[in-house]
């Protein structure tokens, strides 16, 4: 594991990196997100919190278009993503564009989704070569040089299926990581995880919010939660019902349903706040 | 003079070494027509717009309902009444691949449609187009599950070939069965034929075996 004491964040920047404006999505007759308004500013750690259902994993798959949505919305670095404006009717973009723009946007899944006939060096190496046309030899340095980052120094040759579920997971953040994108999203990525193998993967999440990345995160791991985010946003039936500062947002939730919803862990962990 | 196997076997050769040509000769373009045709026929009864998947269904299943010997037949035959003048070999061919093309395709599909979503997922998100996730992503891993079917349709159509020999085709069968009218040595040659079209076909299924092996890394 690296060591996290590393440098102070950089000061707060006021670059708008995720804008995504009343974002609407619908899975046939259910509307599941209804109306999404999010500013997600360069170095900042959003949290996307709420009950199963709430819409957070699916507005999560809607910044880089893994689920399609159809009103409002979502700008990366100013980019519009999926769909265009034009003279009034909303088109989608092209194919090669859209994967232009995802390149840009990193995404570490709950299970993991490695590649698995690629040892864990080839993983990361992939999008290096084929995305941004490096040679191979480059590629393998920075693939080299994220694994040893995540801790994996030596495992750089073994397959997935030689790996423990806590070590693709760390894989899986070199892979989107050594892309270098503007925002990397994080969906639940130790809820696949046996309890003993979380801390490490929380730990190399925490090193990269330090180190000034621009992360949203869907999590349940709400001491990870009020740590390591800058911002907390709940979720609740596809509406954002509350958002703020973590320690501010777990200390007065507003909403009975916030309430109740910090209630459940509060009853395993404790007061959230108090630590 | 009494006549010997290997006697026999001399007179006939070019005659038998002309029916073994054949034989490979159509075998290979049939199944290298399957494979090809099946990975973009398998490909569009996954990602095709819906009136291409329809039509490729239709396809895939009607060819596959119907005995070779009748496309053959109707191939040879019933092209010739439409206009389309062909030769036995090729009205072979197009009946053979058309039938083997049916069957890699659904090989193909169950393949391609076997890979958990979450792979393409990932592809998508590190900024992979189509052709690069399918090429690099899907393809390598399907591969894995189309080996041992597609080695299995592969022997089916070398034995399909004898079929041709009724439309006149001159492949090992026909070249057999002309050599053991002039020895009646029903018995050796008989056997001659048997023996080729096992080796062909078991060369076949131990480069299948070796694919396998090569792929047998891939798990998850």
């Amino acid at each position: 594991m690296p060591a996290t004491a590393a440098a102070p964040r950089p000061a707060a920047s006021t670059h708008e990196i995720l804008v995504a404006r009343n974002v609407h999505k619908s899975f046939g007759e259910t509307e599941v997100l209804k109306g999404i308004d999010l500013t997600v500013t360069e170095g900042q750690v959003v949290a996307l919190i709420g009950a199963s259902g709430s819409g957070k994993t699916t507005f999560l798959r809607c910044i880089n278009l893994l689920e399609e949505f159809q009103q409002g919305s979502i700008t990366v670095d100013g980019d519009p993503v999926g769909y265009v404006d034009q003279h009034g009717t909303r088109r989608r973009i092209s194919e090669s564009r859209l994967a232009a723009q995802r390149a840009r946007i990193g995404m570490v899944f709950q299970s993991f989704n490695l590649f698995p006939h690629m040892t864990a060096a080839e993983n990361v190496m992939l999008g290096l070569v084929k995305v941004k046309g490096m040679a191979k030899a480059e590629a393998r340095s920075i693939a080299e040089h994220w694994l040893a980052r995540v801790g994996l120094a030596e495992r750089r040759d073994h397959h997935p299926y030689q790996l423990s579920g806590g070590q693709q997971q760390r894989v899986a953040i070199a892979r989107a990581v050594a892309m270098e994108p503007r925002l990397i999203l994080f969906d639940e990525v130790t809820s696949a995880l046996d309890p003993e193998l979380v801390s490490e993967v929380l730990g190399v999440m925490k090193d990269l919010a330090q180190s000034g990345m621009t992360m949203i995160v869907v999590s349940h791991e709400m001491l990870f939660v009020r740590d390591v985010a800058s911002h907390v946003v709940f979720l609740d039936a596809g509406r954002i019902l509350e958002e703020g500062e973590p320690h501010a947002v777990f200390k007065n939730p507003a909403s009975e349903r916030l309430q109740a919803f910090l209630g459940r862990f509060t009853d395993i962990i404790g007061d959230i706040t108090a630590r | 003079m009494q006549k010997t196997y290997f006697g026999e076997l001399l007179k006939a050769k070019w005659s038998l070494l002309q029916g073994f040509a054949t034989t490979v000769e159509i075998s290979a373009i049939v199944i290298v027509i399957g494979l090809i045709a099946g990975m973009i026929g398998g490909l569009l009864l996954v990602y095709g717009p819906k009136p291409v998947r329809l039509l490729m269904r239709l396809y895939v299943d009607v060819l596959r309902g119907i005995p070779v010997l009748v496309l053959i037949l109707f191939s040879y035959y019933g092209l010739a009444l439409m206009g389309v003048n062909i030769s036995a070999f090729t009205a072979g061919i197009v009946a053979l691949a058309g039938f083997c093309s049916a069957h890699m395709s659904e090989t193909f599909r169950g393949a391609i449609d076997s890979i958990p979503a979450g792979q393409t997922e990932a592809a998508k998100a590190i900024g992979l187009t189509f052709p690069q996730r399918f090429a690099y992503v899907l393809l390598p891993q399907a591969a894995r599950r189309i080996v041992p079917p597609a080695i299995n349709t592969a022997v089916e159509m070398v034995k399909g070939t004898t079929l041709l020999s009724i439309i006149g085709v001159l492949d090992v069968l026909l070249a057999t069965q002309q050599t053991i009218a002039r020895n009646y040595m029903v018995i050796e040659f008989y056997a001659t034929a048997m023996l080729f079209y096992f080796v062909l076909n078991f060369s076949l299924s131990r480069l299948g075996a070796y694919f396998e092996r090569r792929f047998g890394f891939i798990r998850y």
